[in-house]
């Protein structure tokens, strides 16, 4: 078998011990630490000169409909599984055990673990889906049982949301699967690039009339909007990203860690995979100019509500919301150096959310309030916690020398070269680049201004005596700040592992 | 000897008359009724593996058919029948208390009989390719339901039940005799091959006629398979009945139903004008089922009342499949969809018993802090309703995807926007349980819940079977072939 199959079950058979009642937390870092060794070593067996995909093994389950459990892993998919492990690993270490049911609640963050592994690990486009959704559950319960807030209310959102996202997903990719000529109908992603490259792919596609006059629209068109938008609504796409900031908000540290760092990414990294490769520009420019608006939302407004946050958690969760706008953006360029930024930006992401949010859980602890207005100071009695923070608001920001600033940079000018040339001015991607470089001015006002808030000025009595880092979280976001420096200083490490999956579509 | 001696309902019939004649020299100890039953009901399901089906001569022609769809579903009755049993077994402490106890274990006997006489009858049902066929099984099978329904005599929930049931089954029944009469009369025929064979060839003129009868054997059939607008009495039945029974309609009764319903349209679907005709009404309907089901559980706060309503929404589902029948993947999508949601709904309605007998009521409130006081029925619910709400991995969300996959192939794209919008809404409700048992914390004084090994045993094969078919459903749709 695969390695990539003990990638899936480590998590799996840790979050099964911790609920057969052995110590949790033990076993859930131990569990974390073999998939993260296990992890490094695959990136050590993998062969970067080859292209495709490797370590691949394969198990029939419905022949009749061509769906098998394919696993296999190319470069971008092994960089996300490398992310996926990295902060996996950082989020049980971060997590506190809490007084109810710690063994639940560490078998839950392993259950997000190994959905988000299981997805980025499958080439079957029916396998990768269903993993995905194994976190449904985990996320309920964690914000549910342990979150903070209104975890009520974040709790169901953030399911029904999802749910309803993921179904839109699935009906986009029966309508992908459809689209395939009888008989050579599979839901393995190769065939469906090999099969699309050759044209094969909406042969026989039929169009609708629109009620009310307003046209016809094409099979192929209603697949790719159901697609697009399936997994707009699981990255927090703007109008549908309410879920995102309010889940985070109240979600333990840990959680929002492995959602908003690895999860999340499934859904851009499943534009990577399905359409990207599969659909001809011409039908995906017909709909930029509405997703550019869309995107926009997301810079735009959503960084504007982001400054008008007066909490850190929530201010946390609508950035990782706005940021989402660049990767779209990058993802709409559709040109290889887009599309390499938008790679490369999902890891850095990843990594900056991850380290911000386990920061942020480390503050609830120790203030029990991530008020803007009542914290100050805290640099003092918490230097080196001001000092890391400092680096990763830096990060999040996109500040030269991390890896969010290369990957910003890239999708800028994939952006502002795609499209076709305007007659006059600008074309609408040219003008989308140049509101998107506001963004940038955007995430420095709130960043900057939260940090002077919680760490600058003066201390107020109450926070005088807060302890330091304790030296495991210090260790965690430490090597996830390093891992960000290095991709940010020599970017063309991952670039090069990344390219190629993306190169060959 | 006549194979007709052989066929699995005759079997099924003579073990039901054997129990019968048990019953009555049991005095003390009815569990042994409930094992021969289970048993010899087992024995008939691995006969069914090992012989080949044949339709036995003695059967006239065009009366009797035994196609995959048949074997399959008269296996999932089987095993229905058995599950019923099994939970029988376990609700027979709550029964008691509401039957008059002139002698210890009185009318517990009926209790695990009349299951299997239902068994035979729906049995003869998924066979059924004739009018006279389909009604006399059709008797067989609702009569039993009246007298199970009612069965808790001194529960007033019960016998409003079994009076609703009563009432409306007959009405029903009506219908559907009105409607076999105008058919016959129009075709000359009472078998399905028969009909089929003499349709195209009858003048156009009686297209109106013919869709009149129909429409009236559809409305006794949506009143089987709890349709939109034939399902008021569902919430109320459901409620009242005695749990096992509860589960058995809301499983077999309604998968016998969509087997029929599949057969009576059939022959009417190869009459090209009529065709259209009869899929809009079945899409109109699929439509109110979907939207009525899933919006009334919204609000429920019982979770038996709940699970009915649920019922509402598969059956919404399903008819989903049964308006895209032309799609290639369709009646199998529909089987399969039933086999799961024979694993879901027992799984559901078992642990329902258990805390039942625990609580004393089967609200939702009823399952606070389950998952401290009794790990392991929290986890069979947390299972079911899962693969109720179609999440991955469960055999609920194999059903859905098979369906819709048949929705759009054959273009009923807006029931699948509807579908999609409806299965939302199904998270929401379904989750509610999952909050109560997880999220709550139990009553002060709740202890810990007893399970016993047989129902341990239950709900890790129910559970198995939902991840396993839910993973492979090649074994499923295998048979169906």
């Amino acid at each position: 078998m695969s390695p990539l199959l003990y990638l899936i079950l480590l998590p799996l058979v840790g979050a099964a011990l911790a609920i057969l009642g052995l110590p949790a937390r033990r076993v859930a870092i131990a569990a974390a630490a073999a998939n993260f060794l296990l992890s490094v070593g695959l990136v050590f067996s993998f062969d970067f000169t080859a292209t495709g995909y490797q370590f691949v093994s394969s198990c029939s389950v419905m022949p009749t409909l061509g769906i098998a459990f394919t696993l296999g892993a190319d470069g971008l998919s092994l960089a996300m599984l490398v992310l996926s492990t990295v902060v996996t690993l950082a989020a049980v270490c971060v997590a506190r055990p809490p007084k109810n049911h710690p063994a639940w609640f560490f078998a839950s963050l392993l259950f997000i673990s190994a959905g988000a592994l299981g997805a980025f690990a499958s080439v079957d486009a029916f396998f990768f889906y269903m993993f995905h959704e194994l976190a449904l559950v985990p996320t309920f319960l964690l914000i549910g049982i342990w979150g903070s807030g209104d975890r009520q209310t974040a709790a169901w959102k953030v399911t029904i949301y999802l749910a309803f996202g993921s179904f839109v997903l699935l009906i986009g990719l029966i309508g992908l699967w459809l689209a395939m000529p009888v008989g050579e109908r599979s839901f393995d992603m190769r065939v469906i690039a090999d099969q699309a490259r050759q044209g094969a792919l909406f042969l026989n596609d039929t169009s609708m009339a629109l009620p009310f006059g307003w046209g016809t629209i094409h099979g192929v068109q209603v697949t790719y909007l159901l697609l697009f938008l399936g997994f707009g609504i699981l990255v927090s796409l703007f109008p549908f990203h309410t879920w995102a900031p309010q889940a985070y908000a109240s979600a333990p540290a840990p959680a929002a860690m492995l959602h908003a760092g690895v999860l999340k990414k499934f859904g851009l990294y499943g534009i990577l995979r399905l359409i990207t490769p599969v659909f001809p520009p011409e039908i995906a420019s017909q709909f930029n100019t509405l997703l550019l608006v869309l995107l926009v939302g997301n810079l735009l407004y959503v960084g504007f509500v982001t400054i008008a946050q007066r909490k850190l958690d929530l201010m946390l969760g609508y950035s990782s919301v706005m940021h989402m706008g660049y990767i779209f953006l990058g993802l709409l360029a559709w040109n290889p150096i887009g599309l390499s930024g938008a790679a490369l930006m999902l890891i850095a992401h990843g990594l900056s959310i991850a380290a911000l949010f386990a920061l942020c859980g480390e503050l609830r602890e120790r203030t029990g309030t991530l008020d803007l207005a009542d914290l100050g100071g805290l640099a003092k009695p918490m230097p080196i916690f001001g000092l890391l923070f400092g680096f990763a608001t830096m990060a999040s920001i996109g500040l030269p020398g991390f890896a969010n600033f290369a990957g910003e940079l890239m999708i800028f000018f994939g952006a502002f070269s795609a499209g076709l040339p305007a007659k006059t001015g600008f074309n609408n991607f040219q003008i989308t680049t140049v509101i998107a470089l506001w963004g940038v001015v955007i995430s420095a006002i709130y960043m900057l201004r939260a940090y002077r808030q919680i760490f600058m000025g003066p201390v107020a009595e109450c926070w005088q005596n807060l302890a330091d880092l304790t030296t495991v979280p210090r260790l965690c976001v430490i090597a996830l700040i390093i891992l960000l420096l290095i991709a940010g200083f020599y970017p063309q490490l991952l670039i090069n592992t990344i390219a190629p999956a993306l190169i060959r579509l | 000897m006549n194979a007709f001696f052989l066929t699995p309902e005759f079997l099924v019939v003579c073990l039901g008359i054997f129990l019968l004649m048990l019953d009555a020299f049991t005095t003390t100890n009815k569990h042994y009724l409930g094992w021969a039953a289970m048993i010899g009901l087992a024995v008939l399901l691995g006969y069914s593996f090992l012989t080949p089906a044949v339709v036995p001569e003695a059967m006239p022609r065009g009366f009797y058919l035994l196609d995959p769809t048949a074997i399959f579903f008269k296996r999932f009755i089987l095993l229905a029948t058995i599950l019923t049993i099994a939970l029988a077994m376990d609700f027979v402490p709550i029964y008691e208390k509401f039957i008059p106890s002139s002698r210890p274990g009185a009318g517990v006997g009926e209790f695990f009989t009349l299951p299997v006489f239902a068994c035979a009858g729906m049995m003869w049902m998924v066979s059924a390719a004739d009018f006279i066929m389909i009604f006399v099984s059709l008797e067989l099978v609702t009569i039993c339901f009246y007298i199970l329904v009612a069965s808790m005599r001194k529960n007033l929930g019960s016998l409003e039940a079994g009076v609703k049931y009563l009432i409306l089954g007959a009405l029903s029944t009506g219908f559907l005799v009105y409607g076999i009469t105008w058919i016959t009369g129009l075709t000359g025929h009472t078998s399905l091959a028969g009909i089929t064979h003499v349709l195209p060839m009858l003048p156009v003129g009686y297209q109106v006629a013919l869709m009149f009868g129909l429409g009236l054997v559809l409305v006794a059939l949506g009143f089987k398979v709890a349709a939109v607008p034939f399902q008021f009495w569902v919430p109320d039945v459901y409620q009242g009945a005695p749990t096992p029974v509860t589960a058995f309609v809301s499983v077999a009764s309604k998968a016998a139903g969509f087997v029929v319903l599949l057969r009576v349209i059939e022959p009417f679907l190869t009459v090209p004008a009529l065709e259209a005709k009869i899929l809009l009404v079945i899409t109109i309907m699929a439509a109110g089922t979907m939207i009525y089901g899933n919006l009334a559980a919204l609000p429920q706060v019982n979770l038996k009342r709940l699970l009915a309503y649920s019922s509402i929404a598969h059956a919404g589902y399903l008819l989903i499949g049964v308006a895209s029948v032309q799609a290639e993947n369709a009646g199998a999508a529909i089987a399969f969809y039933l086999a799961g949601y024979l694993f879901m709904t027992f799984l559901a309605f078992l642990v329902l018993i258990h805390v039942e007998r625990a609580t004393g009521g089967d609200d939702i409130s009823d399952f606070n802090g389950l998952a401290s006081r009794s790990p392991i029925l929290a986890g069979g619910m947390l299972v079911a309703m899962l693969s109720l709400a179609g999440l991955p991995f469960t055999v609920g969300f194999l059903g859905k995807f098979l369906i819709f996959a048949a929705a759009m192939a054959s273009y009923n794209y807006g029931l699948v926007i509807l579908g999609l919008l409806t299965v939302a809404c199904g998270f929401y409700y379904y989750f509610k349980v999952i909050r109560a048992m997880f999220w709550q914390s139990a009553p002060a004084e709740a202890a810990a819940i007893e399970v016993s090994l047989m129902t341990r045993i239950l709900i890790l094969l129910l559970s198995a079977a939902i991840f396993f078919f839910g993973i492979f459903p090649q074994p499923i749709l295998e048979m169906l072939r």
